[in-house]
């Protein structure tokens, strides 16, 4: 979906500000929302996508004001409503009225503490890949109304394939229930011109990762 | 917390401090009565973010390639297999890649669709990469946010931004400063800032670190 959320060349934001010797979590209610989303994606409940899309999907005005912890408790809540694993009145009361869903596995200290790696979103590939390192490609002109990790400032834009990762679950598929979907993936690089136009930085290159369905031969 | 028709606007969380506090609370009530969720598993999950996991994991791994020719040239071809070799304790999982500055060329990662980091290596992400100022501009002005942090590189060097679209993650190995010979992994790694992993800034030199 073109939303608020693809910020890659927008203007008007202003300088980054950088707070010294930040810590790692402000206040102690986003730990509390960090560790809630992580036991629910590994209680395979959603999808990490399924995320990302729920907060895109939020109001631009409510995506811009809301700081990134707040977002994430807005998509989780968001998530756990649609999926039926809580009730507004839940919400509401504090407490739990109605017994909860089966979930696939529950999240426990002892596996936080030796075994929690990152997800493997890597999948079975399902045919050759397409492309290999050296190819020119064009990212196609999608708009799609959904989920897509095709960035606007990067749609019909000519570069070159740079790595080849492996196949991995397609997010575009995943968050509207088609499934894994597998898909190679792959790093595609643009000189600055081709994005920015004749005026861009000259030693300028931005690459992307693109899913092979976001190419095609160029 | 969908209700957003009154004024929040005198707090820049976009919604009252205490508010907040209390709704994310009676969330964590209601998912641990529904039997999803350990609150000694979440408990871990913070200790390990505020404790375990932060940017002196990838500065080792950056002191190691920088002493270790062997293990540099393994990072940069396979950094999971690479990061495996050092012991179990490093949880980077299997979609990171490790990207070399050189004199040619200066490397910064982005994600303008959310706020893909790499957690495993660096740790949580700092409020400004998941800032809209930085996520607008990196991909079009890198130097001015360069500009931003107080780095000015060569105009001849090619400036390279991966923007995180998918779940690879990138590591920056940044340059080894001059006058380090013969340190120790322990003492050049006190020189790999976060900022220098994510290709916002430069290692610091020695003269830096003394002061």
């Amino acid at each position: 979906m073109n939303g608020v959320h693809d910020m890659g060349g927008m203007d008007g934001f202003g300088k980054v500000e950088v707070e010294p010797n930040e810590p790692p979590l402000h206040e102690p209610w986003e730990g509390r929302v960090l560790a809630m989303v992580s036991a629910l994606w590994y209680a395979r409940a959603w999808h990490i996508d399924d995320s990302r899309y729920a907060q895109e999907s939020l109001p631009p005005q409510v995506y811009l004001a809301a700081s990134y912890w707040w977002r994430w408790a807005l998509g989780l809540q968001k998530n756990l409503l649609e999926r039926g694993l809580v009730t507004q009145d839940e919400i509401a009361a504090g407490r739990s009225l109605w017994p909860g869903k089966p979930l696939a596995r529950k999240l426990s200290a002892d596996v936080v503490r030796t075994r929690m790696p990152r997800g493997n979103f890597f999948r079975e590939q399902q045919g050759p890949a397409r492309f290999k390192p050296g190819d020119r490609v064009r990212t196609r002109n999608i708009h799609p109304q959904t989920h897509t990790r095709l960035p606007r400032y990067a749609r019909g834009k000519t570069g070159v394939v740079e790595l080849i990762h492996g196949c991995e679950a397609y997010p575009d598929s995943v968050v509207t229930d088609r499934g894994d979907d597998p898909q190679w993936l792959y790093t595609v690089v643009f000189d600055g011109r081709e994005i920015w136009g004749a005026d861009a930085d000259p030693t300028l290159r931005v690459s992307i990762d693109a899913f092979e369905p976001y190419l095609e031969p160029a | 917390m969908a209700d957003h028709d009154h004024d929040h606007s005198h707090h820049d969380h976009g919604a009252p401090l205490s508010e907040i506090q209390l709704r994310v609370r009676a969330l964590e009530t209601v998912l641990t009565e529904k039997g999803y969720v350990d609150p000694a598993a979440l408990d871990a999950v913070v200790e390990t973010y505020e404790t375990k996991i932060g940017p002196r994991n990838g500065a080792l791994i950056v002191a190691k390639a920088w002493t270790d020719p062997a293990f540099r040239q393994a990072l940069l071809k396979d950094a999971p297999a690479a990061i495996a070799t050092l012991g179990d304790a490093w949880r980077v999982g299997v979609h990171l890649v490790a990207v070399e500055n050189t004199p040619q060329r200066h490397n910064m990662v982005v994600c303008t669709l959310c706020s893909c980091y790499p957690w495993g290596t660096l740790g949580l992400p700092p409020t400004w990469y998941k800032s809209a100022p930085y996520r607008s501009r990196a991909v079009k002005d890198p130097r001015g946010v360069l500009a931003d942090f107080g780095v000015q590189l060569p105009k001849e060097t090619e400036i390279r931004v991966w923007d995180s679209t998918a779940e690879t993650r990138f590591l920056v190995v940044p340059m080894r400063p001059a006058g380090t010979d013969g340190w120790s992994e322990e003492r050049l790694a006190d020189l790999v800032t976060r900022d220098s992993m994510i290709g916002t800034g430069l290692a610091r030199t020695p003269a830096e670190l003394a002061r």
